[in-house]
Formats: structure tokens, sequence, C-alpha cells
């Protein structure tokens, strides 16, 4: 029974641990990472480090940011998680014009293609939505609740996506299934109609992007997963296209350990609007997958492995930017256990499509000034990266697989239950 | 199972399986992880190991299944409605594994016993209903689903546990074709006027007229064909009913 305390507060530990995320703006102006409860963001535009401004009096925020992400009019940006509050800023002055107050962790957020609604999942799998009639004025709202939009029934919601016209929305969970729900007129009144679910992955999904091209603009619709492979959907049918197999690829070269060839998770996919490729980051490999995508032909391939050589450099997120086609990548972790390390992070990017080359740091956009602004001007050990990178793998795996209890300890969760508790 | 045990567990007068082998814990809890196998897709689950007997060339089954039984209990309904509906194919839904086993074996039993090839539509899986009815059934797949007698959760803090609810209610309405029907009953009044007030307000569910309710065959077994149902009504308890039908619907 001891056993058991120890195990579940080293899951409560291990669950604290949060990947650094980044974000870049759709036509590069701006960079943001966020590492544990620290959100930096950097001007590229003006060349210089942004101070954000949030003048809500809530509490300040401590707990790890989970979800960042910019509107794709590049006018607006979210950020979200532990803290249990979604704040919107302008992408432009930076003023947080509106702070939600969630009852759960947030776990993904979404906003509308026409920057009128935002979406955000909470940790017992509610998707809520919030109006922001005026804010594209540069209003600071009055704190707005959110109303509840659908829901996937007690799972972890690992990502929200609104389909490229705006007519879905898209919810993917830890119980390996997508939900695509018509976006309604009435988002506050919820949204009822599904119309489909893309089932075929058989581990928790964690990324979703859609791909398409000049000809297909409503595009299709990719997603990766603890199960090794990314996949390609038709939404309006449900259907899957292809299966993209990565685990054998991901060990492939880097040593003999059977361990290699085990199951990896694809960690983060990225796309650019009418190109039909992706960058895919997977769980412990350090460098990145291109996959192209065949619209036509409704296939996916591999179509070249990037290597990060020299430092363990493996991408915790990855976010590319439609204009400049630089495909942004961060490594790192909110605080490590058993370290007094604040958490770190390290940029790199690549210039995917043109040559795929690693830049210099030097050669980044923003350059040294960039780097010490997202990155903190701590100096960055090989040993913190390879911690970190296990810490951020070991959060996850605890956090989404499912888990396999003996039937001692499942006796023993059922008595220390929490609803049993209550009554007691 | 070995013979032994078998020969105790069936009642040697009917050959159909004893309860009291079967008995299990009252309720489930439905948010805890499963311990069963989840089906990837409908397209993944072999109906036809549950039903043999519709089974035509290459192994296909020549129906879908149309009629769900959410909490099918020990089955009492699905025995009622395969003799009313002999060519269309139900399913029980059931969490309790002990519950789902004793099912399993009462209909078995009864297609033994059966003359004329009967209860051959019916059978029954193991699954939380309230998470995997998608890995179950394709978009408008079926045409009835039923919710008899659920389990109440009366705490307020329990509510989101109810097999009815508008965020479930989407689900349903995503199994069921348009004009397809949900049929619950209970004998717990506030559980009643709750199922009744998400049906109401739910935009792709309207309600049964009362001359539609007294043309349905169906309706009348709903408070007597269960074990629940047949508990309720000898000690004389009320029951509370909302029949809706599944409208089409624009967003
Ligand atoms: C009170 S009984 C009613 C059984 C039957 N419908 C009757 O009327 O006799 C409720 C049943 O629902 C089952 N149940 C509860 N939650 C469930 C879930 N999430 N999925 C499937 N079955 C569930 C319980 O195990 C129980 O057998």
């Amino acid at each position: 029974m001891e056993e058991s305390l120890i195990e579940d507060a080293e899951i409560q530990n291990k669950l604290e641990v949060a990947p650094a995320l980044i974000s870049v703006h759709p036509s590069q102006k701006s960079v943001v990472v966020a590492v544990g409860s620290d959100l930096r963001v950097f001007d590229l535009l003006e060349n210089c480090p942004v101070t954000l401004v949030d003048e809500s009096d809530g509490p300040s925020r401590k707990d790890s940011i989970r979800a960042i992400r910019y509107g794709a009019s590049g006018k607006l940006f979210v950020s979200a998680g532990d803290d249990k509050l979604v704040k919107i800023w302008s992408a432009e002055s930076w003023h947080c014009l509106n702070t939600i107050c969630s009852e759960k962790r947030v776990s993904a957020v979404a906003i509308s293609r026409d920057d009128s609604y935002v979406c955000y999942a909470d940790k017992f799998g509610v998707v809520w939505v919030v109006e922001l009639d005026g804010i594209m004025e540069g209003k600071v709202l009055p704190s707005k609740k959110g109303a509840q939009l659908l829901s996937h029934y007690c799972s972890i919601i690992t990502s929200l996506e609104f389909s490229p016209n705006g007519q879905y929305i898209l919810s993917a969970d830890r119980d390996f299934k997508i939900r695509v729900t018509v976006f309604p007129k009435k988002p506050l009144e919820g949204a009822h109609e599904i119309q489909s679910f893309c089932l075929g992955h058989t581990e928790f999904i964690t990324c979703t992007a859609f791909v398409s091209s000049p000809e297909l603009s409503q595009g299709y619709l990719m997603s990766g997963s603890g199960d090794s492979t990314v996949r390609l959907w038709d939404i309006k049918s449900g259907s899957l296209l292809d299966t993209c197999e990565v685990s054998i690829l991901a060990g492939h070269g880097e040593s003999n350990e059977s361990e290699s060839l085990a199951q990896v998770t694809v960690t983060d996919i990225c796309t650019i609007p009418n190109y039909a490729f992706a960058a895919v980051a997977i769980q412990s490999f350090q460098g990145i997958f291109l996959l192209s995508c065949d619209l036509a032909a409704h296939t996916l391939s591999i179509t070249k492995v990037i290597k990060i050589p020299g430092e363990s450099f493996i991408p915790t997120s990855i976010s590319v930017s439609a204009s400049t086609r630089l495909l942004w990548m961060v490594s790192g972790a909110s605080n490590l256990p058993g370290s007094n390390h604040p958490g770190f992070s390290r940029v790199r990017v690549i210039s995917c499509i043109e040559s795929s080359s690693i830049l210099e740091d030097e050669h980044i956009p923003g350059g040294t000034k960039l780097l010490e602004q997202l990155q903190g001007k701590v100096p960055i050990e090989e040993s913190v990266m390879s911690a970190a990178a296990e810490a951020v793998r070991a959060a996850m795996s605890s956090l989404l697989m499912k888990k396999q209890y003996s039937e001692e300890k499942r006796e023993f969760r059922k008595r220390t239950r929490n609803d049993k508790k209550a009554t007691q | 199972m070995d013979s032994e045990t078998k020969q105790t567990t069936f009642s040697k007068s009917t050959g159909l399986p004893r309860k009291r082998f079967y008995r299990a814990r009252a309720h489930s809890n439905p948010l805890s992880d499963s311990h069963f196998p989840i089906p990837t897709s409908p397209a993944h689950v072999d109906f036809s190991l549950h039903f043999p007997k519709f089974v035509e060339a290459e192994n296909k089954i020549s129906k879908k299944v149309e009629f769900a039984d959410i909490g099918c209990g020990f089955g009492g309904l699905l025995i009622s409605l395969a003799t009313l509906f002999p060519d269309t194919l139900m399913i029980g839904m059931e969490l309790r594994d002990k519950v789902t086993e004793y099912v399993k074996e009462r209909i078995l039993a009864l297609r033994r016993t059966s003359s004329d090839g009967q209860y051959e539509n019916i059978s029954v899986v193991r699954t939380n209903s309230m998470k995997y009815i998608p890995n179950y059934f394709e978009k408008g797949q079926l045409s009835k689903m039923f919710f008899l007698f659920p389990d109440p959760h009366f705490k307020e803090k329990n509510h989101r546990r109810r097999v009815i609810s508008t965020h479930l209610l989407d689900e349903y309405a995503y199994v069921l074709r348009a004009g397809g029907i949900i049929y619950t009953i209970t004998d717990v009044e506030e559980l009643g006027e709750w199922m009744k007030a998400c049906l109401e307000k739910h935009p792709m569910f309207e309600s049964l007229t009362q001359e539609e309710l007294d043309s349905d065959p169906v309706v009348e077994l709903l408070c007597s064909a269960t074990e629940e149902g047949q508990k309720v009504a000898r000690n004389g308890g009320q029951t509370f009913r909302a029949v809706f039908r599944r409208i089409a619907y624009v967003s």
C-alpha cells in the first residue's frame, strides 16, 4: 500500500513537468516560447524582446502553460494551462485583452478562423467557447466565462483545431479518438451535430494539423499518436486515407539497441497552408521528419529525416511560419524534478522546405538577441537537455498512456477513490 | 468453465444459466479506465461472431445492428424484442463483466432450446457505453436506443455520470438515424425529470405524441420486460418515461 502511495506521488511529480512550447506568427512577425509559467515573446519586425502587459488583476501565473497559439489572421494569441486561466493577447500590442477563468486545468486551445471565438478544453474533456465580440478593436473585455460547446466523456483532450474554412471544430483525445463537429452558427448554445469520428489510432492522439493545396483548399487532417504513426483523414466521412509508420525510421541509425524499435510517440506536427508537406517531431528523436502528402492519391510518405548533430536537441514543440517557411523548434521543460533549475529552453531553426539546413544561432532571425529572450540567459548544459527530454517523455506517458493496474492496485485505488472518501 | 461447474451454474429444469452465479457489484464506476477490449472502430467489430445465423458468403454479415440496449443488465428487454422483431439485429451494452457473461450464456441457452431458430438476432458486449459508442456504431446506424432504469447517481457532483446528458445525447444523435427513437424509463422521479429535460432542450430530439406512444408496441415493454422493471412493478413503484425521436437538424 505504501508502495502505491509513493508511486502515486511520483506520478504527481512527473505530471508537473511540462514541455517547452513554441509558436511563430503566421507571417513571422513574432515568436513565442512558453516554459513552465513563463511566456517569452520576441518581436521580429522590431527585432526586440517584448514585455507583456497584463492589467487583469487575477492571480499571477505560477503553473505551467500547456497550450499556446496564434489565430490564423495573426492578430490574436492565446495561452492557457495548469493555472486554469485562458489569456487572450493582442499579437500586436501584446496587451492581455481578456482573461477567462476555467474551472479546471486547460489542455488545448483554438481560435476560430474569423477571430470571433476562442475554444479551450479542460482536463475533464469538456470544450468551452467564449465569444470575443469587440476584442478586435483592441478593447480589454471584462473577464468572461466560457459556455460548454461539447464534451469527450472523461477523456483528456490533447488537441483542438478548426478546419481551414472554419466549418468544423476537431477535438482529439487520449482515448484514440478524433471528433469532427460542425461549428454552429450559435456556438454558445453548444455544438451538437457530430460530422464524423476519425477512428484508427491505437494509442492516445497527441497532435493534429491540416494539410491543404491550392486545388484542395479544404484539405485533409493529419494526426500524430503514441502508436508510432501519423495518419491522414478525410474529416467529412471520418475515413482513414493513409497511415505512415515512423517508429522504425526514428530508431534507425541511432543505435542498435532493441529499444529504438519500440513504439515511439509523435509529439508534434506542423503544416503550411497550401503546401502538401508536414514537419513531425518524435519523442526521443534528435531531429525532425519531413512528410509529404499526395492529396490526390491520398498518401503520406516520409521524404526526409533531418538529424540535429551535436548537442542532444530533441524538439518538444515545433511551429512553422507560412510566409518564410522556416521551421522553429524548441527543446525544454518546466521545472525538472530533483533539480532547482527553473526550467529551460533551447531554440533552433531549420529552413526545411528549400534546403533542410539547420541554421547556426547567429543566422536565426533575431539572432542572439532573440535567443537570449526566448532561452533566457542561463547556460544550457547537455546533461540538463537530456534530463529535460526524459522528464517530458515520462510526464507525457504517465498522463496519456492507459494505466495497467495490477488487481491489487486496482483494489487499492477503489478504496482510496475521491468520490468514496467524500461519503465517509 | 469445466463441465462440472457448468452443470450447477445452469438450471436443470430450464437449461438457462442461474443468475445467482453471476452476481456482481451493484454499481460500476463508468469513469474509471477500462480493462476490456475496445474496438478501434465499428469496422473492427466482428458482428459475425455475435450473429452467426446472419452470416452470408465470405463471412460477411447480411445486416447491421439497429437496436442498442444501453446498460442492458440481465437482458430481459433484448429477449422480449428478439421475437417481436425477428429480422432486426440488436445488441446490449453492459459494463459489468459478470452480468455480461450471464446475458451471453442466457442468449446461447435460449438459442439452444428454441425450436424455431429464435434469439439469433440478439447479443451483448461488455463495454462502457459512455465512452465507446462511436467505436461500435457508424453514423446513423441505429433506429432505436434503450435506456431502461439506468443508475440514478443522485449526488449533484455525480450527475456527470448519468447516461443521459446533453453531451452524451450529441453522440446518441450521431449514431441514431433521423426518425430513430430513444426510449428512457426510470422509477426515480428526479432522474426521470432530468432525462426528459435533457431531451427536451436538445435541438436534435422531439417528443413522441400520445398517439405515437399508443401505437408503438415497444412502449409497453419498457416497464415490463426488464428485471429492474419487474422489480419496480412487484413493489408497486411508479415509473417515469421519456420517449423522443431523433429529428433532422442543421447547425
Ligand atoms: C439499474 S441497471 C438496469 C438494467 C436493465 N436495463 C434493467 O432495466 O433491468 C443499470 C445497468 O447499467 C449498467 N451500466 C451502468 N453504467 C454503464 C455504462 N457506462 N456502460 C454500460 N453499462 C452501464 C450497470 O452495470 C447496470 O447493469
